[in-house]
């Protein structure tokens, strides 16, 4: 019976810390937002981290880019080839691609190249006593260390989404026209005339630049409140790559929502 | 000469544990002082509070006549660039080479040209003997060079008061000597006050003016290094000359030996 | 690594990125949405819109001259009202007839336009008077069942038509 009751209290309590790590994460969040003069002020900063969050990320992000637009490619070309209309093989890669492919898996991929490198880097920080250096030098961390790298992260989403995309689409030109044989005439034009800038490819835009600030923020705060021990870092790293990956597939079914529907 | 750092009756606890009950301690100016006791006694709480990143739950914290506790956030911004503070391991920048990590302060709250903050650092750099090794990236120091940057990025902005928190921690011997005279040396030609906090008895009685000894969050005894040599209190005695046992127990509070092993059940 | 250097990969992650935008923005997707400052405005009432959308193309000849911009319903007349903006380029007189039409047998709907004989141009504001509502697939599928009873009303035809 007392062991029902320890559950019980157990779960409680869980929940009641879960929330108030939701309120301490939110905390934060604005706390970075309203710290985010020096970032900008000192461009210099975020230009360091957008090197480590996106130039460092290109290489994953056109590799996978390239073959997702391959297998979009083949695995489109044999459902479209039953129904007779391999010309619109470009519309079917390019929807898929700048609609939900192309920020969704960058984002992913960026949840788990920059986003893991970001908490394990700020916990390491946290952890030999450099972000406790920092306040005691008069320097406000959240302002010097957080902001610049979430300006940085929510900079190179969008570009690496959109080179994502690119990639992908070249990918899917390359196996499509290229290897099978399909017109290429009808496959650039059939998705000129169904791809449209603003429903399609603004929207993307926006998905990723929403991902881009999910995944960093989530990032940056497992980081900061990463207990100071090597369990803990490594703990905080995993958990980013977990909530982010998460955060990421639900909010895509959010947006998705709102942005694609009534739209045919 | 008056006092720089004042603490009075100052309590702290984290959540239920009692970490510091009621200390009163003060540094002069110009003086070493040096808080010790064994590990986990809240010696470094104490520097942490004197820096105000954590608040007491009870007394009051005066540095140069300002009350800590009390401060808004940018009061004590501007109060803690007049302080240093050389963490356990130098807490440097890993990010940055040496040169840049003793110009953090430098480029953050000053606008001085850049062959200005080259000649600053450098000379803040020769004062702790490592001119030459301003381009070195921090993983490539040793564990006791590492702690001399940490000093020379701490007196970087001139500070008056500079805190040490276990600066003879894993350091060999000669290491040892060399930051135990650097302490003593840069108190006395920059006319700093320090506060270490140590449990390395030895080397710090050679350097300091003042001892506190901290035991259990209050203040056991305090003195001049000769009045601690001389002291007859069982726990100075035993702290000393480092005896395993006396009045900090060798054992864990636990049940009578007879007991665990069920003896005589 | 040095700043310059530093400098140098980000100025490349950066154009490279914005070149991909462009690259989904003119190769990929058709930019050459007709904007409300470059077209003109007029509206049709039509009995039935069928499948039309918003934003759905509108042509004359088979050449794209504007896009759908809204559809309403319009409670006087009971009817759909639909907004088309018009490329300022082109011009159509005022008794041009506009369907909705089906590309292909399933295909997306769009309007087409067909110009009159007029000597009048239509102009910002003005309301297309000749219009032919969409072919509803069910409806004609009815009236071919219905025409099909009538031919053969001495057969059991009606009860097999029914299924």
């Amino acid at each position: 019976m007392s062991a029902l009751i320890n559950s019980i209290a157990g779960i409680g309590r869980r929940t009641l810390e879960g929330i108030s790590r939701m309120g301490y994460a939110t905390r934060f969040f604005v706390s970075a937002l309203l710290h985010s003069g020096t970032a900008f002020r000192r461009f210099g900063l975020t230009i360091r981290e957008i090197y480590f969050s996106g130039v460092l990320s290109l290489i994953i992000i056109l590799v996978s880019g390239l073959f997702v637009g391959m297998v979009l490619g083949l695995q489109g070309y044999e459902t479209l080839e039953t129904y007779g209309s391999e010309e619109v093989l470009g519309v079917l890669v390019a929807l898929s691609l700048v609609r939900e492919l192309g920020p969704v898996v960058a984002a992913l991929l960026f949840a788990s190249r920059a986003g893991s490198a970001i908490t394990a880097e700020i916990g390491l920080m946290k952890a030999t006593e450099q972000l406790a250096a920092m306040e005691m030098m008069a320097v406000d961390p959240i302002a010097r260390v957080v902001a610049p790298r979430f300006w940085a992260g929510v900079i190179s989403m969008p570009l690496l989404a959109a080179l994502f995309s690119a990639t992908g689409i070249f990918g899917g030109y390359l196996v499509g026209v290229v290897l099978i044989g399909v017109d290429e005439g009808s496959f650039w034009s059939q998705m000129q005339s169904k791809v449209d800038f603003q429903d399609d490819i603004l929207n993307g835009v926006i998905k990723s630049v929403v991902f881009g600030i999910a995944v960093t923020a989530i990032a940056l705060f497992e980081g900061y409140d990463a207990p100071p021990t090597a369990e803990g870092v490594s703990g905080a790293t995993t958990r980013t790559v977990v909530t982010s990956s998460l955060a990421i597939l639900a909010l895509d079914f959010v947006l998705t929502a709102f942005m694609f529907r009534g739209i045919s | 000469m008056d006092n720089l750092v004042e603490i009075e009756n100052v309590s702290f606890g984290y959540g239920e544990r009692q970490v510091l009950k009621g200390i009163n301690l003060t540094a002069r100016r110009g003086q070493v002082i040096a808080i010790m006791g064994n590990s986990g006694c809240g010696k470094t709480t104490l520097l942490r509070l004197i820096g105000g990143q954590i608040k007491p739950s009870h007394g009051t914290i005066k540095v140069a006549g300002l009350e800590v506790t009390t401060l808004k956030q940018h009061e004590l911004y501007q109060l803690r660039r007049k302080m240093g503070m050389l963490f356990q391991f130098g807490a440097l920048f890993t990010d940055m080479s040496v040169f840049e990590n003793v110009a953090f302060q430098l480029r953050e709250h000053t606008q001085l040209p850049e062959d200005v903050i080259h000649d600053l650092v450098l000379m803040k750099l020769h004062a702790v003997g490592l001119r030459g090794a301003a381009d070195l990236m921090p993983s490539e120091l040793s564990g006791g060079m590492a702690r001399r940057v940490a000093l020379a990025r701490a007196i970087a902005l001139e500070p008056m008061l500079v805190m040490y928190d276990e600066p003879f921690a894993g350091l060999d011997p000669i290491s040892l000597g060399v930051t135990g005279n650097l302490i003593r040396k840069l108190t006395d030609t920059l006319g700093l006050t320090s506060i270490v906090v140590t449990h390395d008895v030895q080397e710090s009685l050679k350097i300091v003016d003042y001892v506190y000894f901290v035991s259990e969050g209050v203040i056991e005894a305090e003195g001049t290094p000769a009045q601690i040599h001389a002291s007859d209190l069982p726990f100075v005695h035993q702290f000393v000359h480092g005896e395993p046992d006396g009045p900090v127990p060798f054992h864990y509070p636990a049940r009578t030996y007879e007991a665990d092993l069920r003896l005589g059940a | 690594m040095n700043r310059a250097l530093l400098d140098l990969w980000v100025g490349i992650f950066v154009v490279a990125g914005i070149g991909a935008l462009m690259f989904l923005a003119l190769k990929v997707g058709s930019m050459n949405t007709v904007d409300a400052k470059d077209s003109y405005q007029v509206t049709a009432l039509f009995e039935n819109v069928g499948g039309l959308k918003a934003r759905a193309p509108i042509k004359s000849a088979g050449v794209v001259v504007g896009r759908v911009a809204s559809i309403s319903f319009d409670d006087k007349t009971y009817e759909a009202l639909v907004t088309l903006n018009l490329d300022k380029r082109y011009g159509f007189p005022v008794d041009t007839t506009a369907s909705i039409l089906t590309s292909g047998l399933l295909g997306e709907q769009y309007i087409g336009l067909e110009a009159g004989g007029e000597e009048v141009k239509l102009k910002q504001g003005d309301r297309l008077k000749l219009t032919q509502s969409a072919v509803v697939l069910e409806n004609l599928i009815g009236q071919f069942l219905y025409s099909k009873a009538q031919e053969a009303p001495t057969d059991e035809g009606t009860s097999n038509a029914a299924p």
